[in-house]
């Protein structure tokens, strides 16, 4: 409860007067912050010390990634076909028969070539989950394909111990997307060929493409054309132009 | 930890303006008729806002933490000081404060009576708004990370429901900026400047002791006012 200490004027007087001072050193400082942050050196269309901070947010949330933690799942009556949102890196029409996906190793080697039926021939699986947009909107749909982590076992005797990251790229080179390899060896990162048990159509990224719930639409590439193993974070077509590279959810 | 609320939350409301922009769907209506649209485009126009979702993003997300270290912060001081007791709502406080009400609305002449610092009306508000400081946290949180703190996402009703409650906590912040500001307008610079220094120059009220040596004809009391200065 407020005691009330019994003070003169004067004594009054000088504790308005070293609050002021205090109040409008703090506010001055304040202001001399935000312009700093606003003139910072930009890192990939955003000032330096914000990309700072969302690599500081993606090291924290990497550490505290578990992969037994699951998106959630929904009835499959939940799910519908999913807003099309983006069609960079898949505007050319392409000759789906005459598609095949290049793996290449962390020094620029060929590492190998599949055809769709070679990923179709990994075991099968499918998800009814929420797909999230950065932008805020999210639907849920159903998608069927094969996990990334059975794929990765196709190459884990090629493959040094430290690769970090895998980037995908579409066949022109347009899209280009680089994920955390925690992320890709979730049981719920599929190289989906699905979607609503019907083939991808052209629009979402037929014939084959990445879905994962762990992460937002963005890092979700349409038409992979080829997929590099890396042992440093890869090239990100959103993360230059602003956005976090982590992405994660 | 008030003061730098004010510019925090303010950084916090630009920054996610600008994200929910992206996807500006919520809406009063019923059905396909539609009564008012959140936001409007003037709304956005009169702010000078351009639609940078990446750079409302940037900002967002990384003075998300100084907002969650500042409430921290002030939780632990208001209840290790013992401040919070001058914040607690007594038990007829709701029908107290619906008397401040009318008074303030000019609709009745009795202010009630009022208990330490704030009446009942500016307990309720006060507690409701720390409340949705944690709101605005939680269900934050909910929406940035949905699969690894999935627990706060179901507890909030899902995803969409979440960023639902999220932009409603943003919208009680606006009205609360705005109704605040102007009663601190209408209670005048002696309570303005107190809110800065933490303390307020009364007049002595003439039932006060008298002063044994009634000297000093400008003797006046101190009272500790609203401390929320630091």
């Amino acid at each position: 409860m407020a005691e009330q200490p019994e003070l003169s004027q004067a004594d009054y007087r000088r504790r308005s007067r070293r609050s002021l001072l205090t109040g409008g050193a703090a506010a001055a400082a304040g202001l001399l912050g935000w312009r700093w942050v606003q003139t910072q050196p930009a890192d990939n269309r955003i000032p330096g010390v914000l990309r700072n901070g969302h690599e500081f947010n993606e090291n924290l949330w990497s550490a505290l990634f578990r992969e037994n933690h699951q998106a959630a799942s929904f009835p499959r009556s939940d799910a519908s076909i999913l807003r099309v949102n983006g069609r960079i890196g898949i505007r050319e029409e392409i000759d789906l028969a005459n598609w095949q996906l290049d793996v290449i190793g962390p020094e620029g080697n060929n590492l190998g070539q599949h055809t769709l039926a070679d990923i179709q021939a990994l075991p099968f699986h499918d998800m009814t989950i929420e797909h999230k947009c950065i932008e805020g909107w999210s639907q849920v749909t159903t998608w069927g394909g094969a996990r990334f982590s059975d794929f990765l076992g196709l190459y884990q005797d090629q493959l040094p111990d430290n690769i970090s990251h895998v980037q995908l790229d579409t066949p022109d080179g347009d899209y280009y997307v680089s994920v955390d390899i925690a992320t890709m060896r979730h049981n719920q990162t599929l190289l989906a060929y699905q979607m609503l048990d019907q083939p991808l159509d052209d629009a979402h990224g037929a014939p084959l493409r990445l879905a994962t719930p762990i992460k937002y639409g963005i890092k979700q590439i349409k038409r992979i054309g080829r997929i590099q193993f890396l042992q440093t974070r890869g090239a990100d077509y959103w993360g230059e132009r602003g956005y976090d590279w982590y992405a994660g959810l | 930890m008030h003061w730098i609320n004010f510019p925090l939350i303010t950084i916090m409301i630009w920054s996610g303006l600008r994200i929910y922009w992206a996807e500006d769907v919520y809406a009063f209506g019923i059905g396909s008729w539609e009564w008012f649209h959140w936001f409007p485009d003037w709304f956005y126009e009169s702010l000078d806002l351009d639609r940078r979702l990446a750079r409302g993003l940037a900002f967002h997300l990384n003075f998300a933490w100084l907002f969650a270290i500042n409430g921290l912060v002030f939780g632990i001081y208001t209840w290790r000081s013992g401040e919070w007791r001058e914040l607690v709502p007594s038990r007829n406080g709701l029908r107290n404060a619906w008397g401040v009400l009318l008074h303030d609305l000019r609709l009745r002449k009795q202010a009630p009576p009022k208990r330490g610092r704030y009446n009942e009306a500016q307990r309720i508000t006060y507690s409701l708004v720390i409340g949705l400081g944690a709101l605005a946290l939680i269900s934050g949180f909910a929406i940035y990370k949905p699969t690894q703190l999935s627990f706060l996402t179901w507890a909030l009703g899902g995803y969409g429901s979440a960023r639902l409650i999220h932009f409603c906590v943003t919208i009680a912040f606006m009205a609360f900026f705005v109704i605040h500001i102007l009663q601190v307008a209408r209670a005048g610079w002696q309570n303005l400047t107190s809110m800065v220094t933490g303390y307020e120059l009364q007049p002595e009220p003439s039932n006060a002791p008298v002063d044994p040596d009634g000297t000093d004809p400008a003797q006046t009391i101190l009272v500790e006012a609203e401390a929320q200065n630091g």
